[in-house]
């Protein structure tokens, strides 16, 4: 009785699946579907090796502080970093009094409330203190970039595919587009407020080059701050970002391994003392 | 199970006379996993996984509550709270990849136990009831997992809870008075957040329950084991302690260093990358997808796509998804071959590496996106999983020749050629 009411079952379901199939088939012989322009033209990302790659990975603090500088000049007059606060910059190297001096001169202030009077205003911030939005708002963000949101950066290495290499690609990524481009997809040529830039998902991206020329910054430390050399850093710097614990995990990792290797060892060791002579 | 040469527990001292008069506990643990416990002496690697699936659900456990400490299920801050917990917690980190692994793990782990269910047919009288009870551990382990992945509250969170409580919908009728139900809104929210949450922390420990009458029912019958032949004496067993203890404990270490060197050194790489945004209802995903280990079932829904005559696409969808497991649990009345070990069936053997692979590639489809030849892929898939179980396993149980069964255990284990069906068949399940 059940094997008939399954072989009924499996014969609509299956025989269902099959006819779709051959439909679907069809319709794809007869008429295969165009490629698009992403298909076409989107790249993937260039390599990029970090001192944080691999399970041996490390943070280059000299880096991640040329990051930090890159983010503090170039970037953050639009993108926020909530959840990172003044206080972990102690983990780039800074000093307390370093820390203290960083949030005190940031170029936006922290929401507060004025003692006195209850109005809202701003104030220095402090070590305890996230990174204040440069926005009051989404609202005064997408007015101020053209009804486009500038993301978040706290996460944006674990937040999109490929990671660093991802980013590192999108900010040198920026060309103008290939004549190709315009023949054979003139819907995907950058419109107006729009930029060229093949790592990115549908090609053309809202941020204007952050990154325009050479020595936009200028390092701390001497070195020469080319396009590559601050995407690179800034990259870097977004690694820590989203992930501040990535040391102490390998660390961690390495300690756990190395005593479960260990212990597997002993724990195999006994099992085939207890076994030893049994058949089985 | 009463196997009558089991060792029975002996009270030594009087510390443990004391408790066993008053609570025998001591007395259960020992003839339950202890030396009165008489299991087959030839269980391969396969038999470890059990344990190791208790032990995964004893780590979820335990990294859940301690998350839950720090965890905060409103909309408006449980991202900022997760992330809370991966910044500001201390040892927050490992706790959040040990459970998000740890979900993953689990999955592993009861996957290779079902499908040891699957070859060596330990779904066969008179352990029907075991692999009943496993079923509903393991649609309630599905329940638990989809909610905990909403709980972050990310892109995925969202827009995964929007699909599949938008299946409900599906329903003709009563779908949308339900679906509203569930969410306790029209789409999801912060009530559909708390309320997971709630069942998320509730459902391990009705899983623990289930467990419970699982192992039970096990210790009934007592194990199989991979020839099938059921227990005759002495010799055919060893005391679970400790032979099984030993080897447990050695596949329990191989298993930790897997997971370790996973959680520790690519936490994120069963997970999607979108889960870090936090989620928007106003911006869909270009691909919304589950954890991978609801892939095989989601490429199984999506491979609908015609409807049929007045039953929509998407309820075939729905229905063919939940057939695609409700159709295990007829496993034991389906296959009606007198053998149960696959080491000695021809046939289902090439069947049934035919099936492992087929829901391999089910399950890269359903990562895939909704587009050909993907979903071309996932139809004729789809269409092999459901003929398997329901026309192919029940023709071949009945048509194929078996190889000889060895006459017991021991004559398997010292050598002895195959005698013939002298092992004994399978007692035939009522029907």
């Amino acid at each position: 009785m059940i094997r008939i009411g399954a072989f009924l079952v499996g014969l609509f379901l299956s025989g269902w699946l099959i006819v779709s199939f051959g439909v679907g088939a069809a319709a794809f012989i007869s008429e295969p579907p165009k490629e698009t322009a992403e298909h076409a033209f989107h790249e993937e990302p260039k390599q990029l090796t970090l001192a944080s790659d691999g399970p041996l990975g490390q943070f280059d603090r000299q880096q991640l502080q040329r990051g930090f500088q890159v983010y503090k000049e170039v970037c953050s007059a639009c993108h926020s970093m909530r959840l990172v606060s003044f206080r972990n910059f102690e983990d780039l190297g800074y000093t307390e009094d370093e820390v203290k001096a960083i949030a005190a001169n940031w170029p936006t202030q922290t929401p507060s409330i004025d003692p006195a009077t209850g109005e809202a205003t701003t104030r220095k911030a402090l070590p305890a203190d996230a990174i204040p939005s440069p926005h009051a708002n989404e609202t005064a963000a997408r007015a101020a970039n053209n009804n486009a949101l500038p993301p978040d950066l706290s996460l944006i290495t674990k937040a999109r595919h490929g990671g660093a290499a991802y980013i590192y690609s999108l900010l040198t990524g920026y060309q103008e587009p290939p004549p190709e481009l315009a023949t054979r997809f003139p819907d995907s040529m950058p419109g107006p407020g729009l930029n060229y830039n093949p790592y990115f998902a549908n090609l053309n991206i809202a941020m204007a080059n952050p990154l325009g020329g050479d020595g936009i910054v200028t390092y701390s430390d001497g070195t020469e701050a080319t396009r590559d050399q601050m995407a690179t850093d800034v990259s870097a710097f977004l690694v820590w970002t989203a992930e501040p614990t990535l040391e102490k995990r390998h660390q961690t990792g390495w300690a756990v391994i190395i005593f479960l290797i260990i212990a597997t060892g002993l724990a195999y060791m006994s099992y085939r003392s207890i076994w030893a002579g049994k058949k089985h | 199970m009463s196997f009558s040469w089991a060792k029975h527990y002996e009270p030594k001292s009087d510390l443990s006379k004391w408790i066993d008069e008053r609570l025998p506990l001591p007395r259960l643990v020992y003839s339950a996993v202890g030396a009165g416990y008489p299991v087959p002496r030839n269980l391969n690697y396969f038999w470890n996984f059990g344990v190791l699936a208790g032990f995964a659900l004893m780590l979820q456990i335990i990294t859940g509550i301690v998350l839950a400490m720090h965890y905060a299920p409103n909309a408006l801050i449980a991202f900022d709270s997760t992330e809370h917990i991966m910044r500001n917690v201390n040892w927050g980190w490992m706790l959040r990849y040990a459970h998000a692994n740890g979900a993953s793990f689990f999955f592993i782990v009861v996957y290779i136990h079902i499908f040891r269910g699957l070859y060596f047919s330990s779904y066969k009288a008179p352990r029907e009831m075991i692999w009943l009870l496993g079923l509903v551990i393991f649609l309630l382990m599905m329940a638990t997992a989809f909610m905990g992945y909403v709980l972050p509250w990310g892109q995925m969170s969202f827009w995964g809870a929007k699909v599949i409580t938008g299946l409900f919908g599906a329903i003709p009728l009563v779908g949308e008075p339900i679906q509203e139900w569930l969410l306790g809104g029209f789409a999801p929210g912060n009530a559909t957040l708390n309320r997971f949450f709630s069942l998320h922390y509730l459902l391990p420990f009705v899983t623990a329950g289930v467990i419970i009458l699982h192992i039970w029912a096990l210790h009934i019958p007592g194990s199989s084991n991979p020839t099938g032949v059921e227990v005759k004496t002495e010799s055919d067993t060893v005391p679970f302690h400790p032979y099984y203890t030993a080897k447990d404990g050695f596949g329990l270490g191989v298993f930790l260093i897997l997971y370790c060197l996973m959680l520790f050194f690519a936490p994120n790489f069963l997970g999607h990358a979108d889960n870090y945004i936090p989620a928007n209802p106003l911006s869909t995903p270009a691909h919304i997808v589950p954890e991978w280990y609801f892939w095989p079932f989601y490429a199984i829904l999506r491979a609908f796509t015609f409807d049929f005559l007045i039953i929509p696409a998407k309820l075939l969808g729905v229905l063919a998804m939940f057939a695609s497991i409700l159709l295990l649990f007829f496993m034991p009345w389906l296959d009606r071959s007198p053998v149960r070990s696959g080491n000695y069936r021809p046939l289902f053997r090439v069947f049934f590496f035919i099936l492992l692979a087929d829901i391999v590639l089910l399950g890269y489809l359903g990562g895939a996106a909704a587009e050909e030849p993907f979903v071309m892929l996932s139809q004729l898939g789809s269409a092999y999983y459901f003929a398997h179980f329901l026309i192919i396993l029940p023709i071949i149980s009945k048509i194929e020749k078996p190889k000889p069964l060895p006459y017991s255990i021991t004559d398997a284990v010292l050598g002895k050629p195959g005698t013939g069906m002298a092992g004994g068949p399978v007692l035939q399940p009522a029907e």
